[in-house]
C-alpha cells in the first residue's frame, strides 16, 4: 500500500494500545456504544472480534463472550451493519478478529469488499498461519484491507519469512496458551521483536495475557504497542450494559502506564 | 495433488504457535515410516500386542438371512482394546516416544480412542490425559473408569456442546499451551496436516488384511466394503487399498440421528457444506455464517460435525459413496447382528450393518460384501437398552 494506512499512522506518534472486544456482547448496541468510548479514552486500534461457536485460540473468558453474542443473535451482517454506523462517530483504525470460517463462508471477495465499504482496516485470522494466507490475501489487497500476521514463541525461523511479508502490524504472541489474563508475562519478547527488525519496520504489538498497567508498561519498553483482550472483555461481562466508565477506566490507567516508555 | 492436500481439502489452518511442531511430526513421520527399526518394532506389536491380523469372518447366517450377497465382517472389534483405533494409536505413541516426547494428549468421543490411547501410554510409558466431552463422560461411563484404570487423566469438557468437537478444541488449546514435551494423538483422519495421512497409513492396514485373506479364501476382489464414518478413521483404512480398483464399491455410513430432515442429526455429507475448522478444510454441518452446528447421534463416537479432507473427495470425484443411517436404524442393527451371528458391534460399526442389511439383499449371491466391523458393542449395551426402555445402569 502506497498511501499510509490508519493502522500504520496509529502506530506512528506514540506506543499503541490496541484494544480487543467480542463484537455483539452482551448485544450489538453496546459494542457500538463502546467503540468511540475506547478511542476516546486511549485505545489507538481497535479489534472487534466475531463471535465463533469453536473460538480453539481463546481461553474462558473470550469463549463465554462468545457464546453470549451468540446467543443474544449477532451475525457477522450485523457487525458490518454496526462498523457502517460506527464509522459517522470515529476515525479509529478497526480490525475484525475472526476465524477463518466465518470468512470462507461469507466469501472472502464479498467479506472483504464488505469490510472496505464500512470501514474495516484490517483483519487477524488466529487459525490462518502464513502457509494457508492465500486464502484471503488477493481478496485483502483487492479490498485494501491489511492482513495482520502473527508470529509466536515457538515461531523461531518462521519469523523472517512471516516478516517479510507483514502489513499493518505484527501480532506478537507473547507466549505459549490460549488468550487469557495472565499474573507475568514471561517469554522473551525482545529476541522475537529483534528477529523481525532485522527484516521489516512493520510495527510489533504484544498481546496474550496482557492485562496490567505493569505489562504495559514492561511490554511499552520493547515492543510498539500492546494488545489487551480478555481484560477488557471480563469488564464487560461483569458491567454488561453499563460497561462504558469502567472500560474506559481501565483504558486510561493502561495507557498511562504505556505512555511511561 | 498440493502436499497435505487431497484435491481441494486438508490443509493446515491452525495457530501458528503450532506450526513448528506440526511440521516436525511431518518430519519425523517421513523419516520413521521407511525406518526398519520402527517398523519391525510397529509389526511387533500389532501382531504381539494387538492381535493382528484381525479375522475375515464370514457371516454364514446374516448371509442367507439376507438372501444376497455373501457378507463378511472385518472383525477389528477383535482387537487389543476392542476397536481399530489401536492400529493408529499404536504407530503415534511409539512415533511420539522414538521423537523423545513423554507425554501424550487425546480427545474422544464414545471413549474407544481415549482407551486406546491410554492403553498404548501405559505399555510405553508415557504421560497421559484425555479430554472427553462431559457429556459423553456420562453416556460412556465404563471407557472413563477404563482411561483411569490404564493410568490417563480424564478431564470432562464442559464447553460448547459438550461432545467430541469440544474435546477436540479442548485437546488442541492444550497442545498450544504445552508443546515441547507433548504429542496429540489425533484419533481420526482429520484435524491439520500430516494427521490425515498419518492416521491413514496406520489404519490402511486393515484394507491390506481384507485384500489378501479375501482373495486367498475366495480368489477374488469384494463388490462392495461397507465402514461407518465419524471423522472417517476406520472407513479410509477400509477403503485405502481398494481406491483404485474401480470394481469395488466404497460406502462410507454416516450417522444422521433423528433423521437427515430433522435438526438433530450428525450426517455431514448429506447435510454439511464446505468449510474450514479444526485444522481441515472439509465439509462441515454449520450455518450460513460459518458457525458449527451442534449434531446429534446416539453414538458418541460419530456425534462430530465434521469428516476427514480425503473422505471429502473421494464423494465429490464420486469414488466412494455416503449415505445416512438413523438412531433406530443403527439400534435395530446392534440388535440384528447380536441375535443372528452372536456379536454385539458398536453402535458405531452398527450404522455399517445397518446399510448392509438394505444393501445386500439388491445384490445377488454370487457379489461379496465387506462391512469392517470398527468396534465391540459392550460399552453400548446400557444405553442401547436405556434406549429401549429398560432402566439399566453401568
Amino acid at each position: 500500500m502506497n498511501k499510509k494506512s490508519r493502522i500504520s499512522e496509529a502506530f506512528a506518534g506514540r506506543k499503541a494500545f490496541v484494544a480487543f472486544l467480542t463484537g455483539g456482547d452482551p448485544d450489538v448496541e453496546t459494542t457500538e456504544k463502546l467503540i468511540p468510548v475506547m478511542a476516546e479514552a486511549g485505545a489507538d486500534v481497535i479489534e472487534i472480534g466475531i463471535p465463533f461457536s469453536d473460538p480453539v485460540a481463546e481461553g474462558p473468558v473470550i469463549q463465554a463472550a462468545d457464546e453470549r453474542a451468540l446467543s443474544a443473535g449477532c451475525t457477522t451482517d450485523k457487525l458490518f451493519d454496526m462498523v457502517a454506523r460506527v464509522r459517522d462517530k470515529t476515525s479509529v483504525p478497526l480490525l475484525f478478529m475472526t476465524y477463518l470460517n466465518p470468512i470462507f463462508t461469507y466469501g472472502a471477495e464479498r467479506f472483504f469488499q464488505r469490510c472496505s465499504e464500512t470501514g474495516i482496516d484490517g483483519v487477524i485470522v488466529p487459525d490462518m498461519p502464513f502457509e494457508e494466507k492465500s486464502e484471503i490475501a488477493s481478496s485483502c489487497s483487492k479490498f485494501g484491507v491489511e492482513l495482520v500476521s502473527l508470529i509466536a514463541p515457538t515461531s523461531r525461523d518462521r519469523i523472517r519469512k512471516i516478516a517479510a511479508e507483514a502489513e499493518g502490524f505484527i501480532y506478537c504472541v507473547s507466549s505459549l496458551g490460549v488468550t487469557g489474563v495472565r499474573s507475568e508475562i514471561k517469554s522473551d519478547v525482545t529476541s522475537m521483536i529483534e528477529q523481525v527488525r532485522a527484516v521489516t519496520d512493520v510495527p510489533c504489538a504484544v498481546g496474550f495475557g496482557v492485562s496490567r498497567p505493569e505489562h504495559a508498561e514492561q511490554l511499552g519498553a520493547v515492543a510498539d504497542g500492546v494488545i489487551v483482550g480478555s481484560a477488557i472483555v471480563k469488564i464487560i461481562a461483569e458491567n454488561g450494559h453499563e460497561s462504558a466508565l469502567p472500560v474506559s477506566d481501565f483504558i486510561r490507567s493502561m495507557r498511562a502506564a504505556l505512555d511511561k516508555n | 495433488m498440493k502436499k497435505g492436500r487431497f484435491g481441494r481439502y486438508g490443509g493446515q489452518y491452525i495457530p501458528e504457535t503450532l506450526m513448528n511442531a506440526v511440521q516436525e511430526l511431518e518430519t519425523a513421520y517421513e523419516y520413521y515410516k521407511n525406518n526398519d527399526e520402527f517398523t519391525t518394532e510397529l509389526a511387533d506389536l500389532l501382531k504381539n500386542y494387538a492381535g493382528r491380523p484381525s479375522l475375515l469372518y464370514y457371516a454364514d447366517h446374516m448371509t442367507r438371512d439376507l438372501g444376497g450377497a455373501r457378507v463378511y465382517l472385518k472383525r477389528e472389534d477383535l482387537n487389543h482394546t476392542g476397536s481399530h483405533k489401536i492400529n493408529n494409536v499404536l504407530g503415534q505413541v511409539l512415533l511420539a516416544k522414538k521423537m523423545g516426547k513423554t507425554r501424550v494428549i487425546a480427545e474422544t468421543g464414545a471413549g474407544q480412542h481415549g482407551v486406546a490411547t491410554a492403553t498404548a501410554a501405559a505399555l510405553m510409558g508415557l504421560e497421559c490425559e484425555i479430554f472427553m466431552g462431559k457429556e459423553d463422560t456420562e453416556r460412556q461411563a465404563l471407557n472413563v473408569y477404563r482411561m483411569e484404570l490404564l493410568g490417563a487423566r480424564v478431564h470432562p469438557v464442559t464447553s460448547g456442546t459438550m461432545t467430541l468437537k469440544d474435546a477436540v478444541n479442548e485437546t488442541m488449546r492444550e497442545w498450544v499451551s504445552r508443546i515441547d514435551d507433548t504429542h496429540y494423538v489425533l484419533g481420526s483422519v482429520m484435524g491439520p496436516h500430516p494427521f490425515p495421512m498419518i492416521v491413514r497409513d496406520f489404519q490402511k492396514i486393515i484394507s491390506q488384511e481384507i485384500k489378501q485373506q479375501l482373495i486367498s479364501e475366495t480368489g477374488r476382489l469384494p463388490d462392495a466394503i461397507l465402514a461407518c464414518v465419524g471423522g472417517g478413521s476406520n472407513a479410509i483404512g477400509s477403503f485405502f487399498d481398494f481406491i483404485d480398483d474401480k470394481s469395488v464399491r466404497l460406502i462410507g455410513c454416516e450417522a444422521a440421528g433423528h433423521g437427515v430432515d430433522t435438526e438433530k442429526n450428525a450426517a455431514t455429507i448429506a447435510n454439511g457444506s464446505v468449510g474450514v475448522f479444526h485444522g481441515m478444510k472439509s465439509y462441515f454441518c454449520q450455518d450460513e455464517y460459518g458457525q458449527i452446528a451442534p449434531v446429534y447421534s446416539i453414538s458418541a463416537g460419530l456425534d462430530y460435525p465434521g469428516i476427514g479432507p480425503e473422505h471429502a473427495n473421494l464423494h465429490d470425484v464420486g469414488r466412494a459413496e455416503y449415505v445416512p443411517i438413523t438412531d433406530d436404524e443403527a439400534v435395530a442393527a446392534f440388535e440384528y447382528l447380536s441375535r443372528v451371528e452372536g456379536i454385539i458391534p458398536a453402535i458405531e460399526s452398527s450404522h455399517a450393518i445397518a446399510y448392509a442389511m438394505k444393501l445386500a439383499p439388491q445384490m445377488n449371491q454370487d457379489q461379496i460384501m465387506v462391512i469392517t466391523l470398527s468396534g465391540r458393542g459392550d460399552k453400548d449395551v446400557a444405553a442401547i437398552a436405556r434406549y429401549r426402555g429398560r432402566k439399566l445402569y453401568e
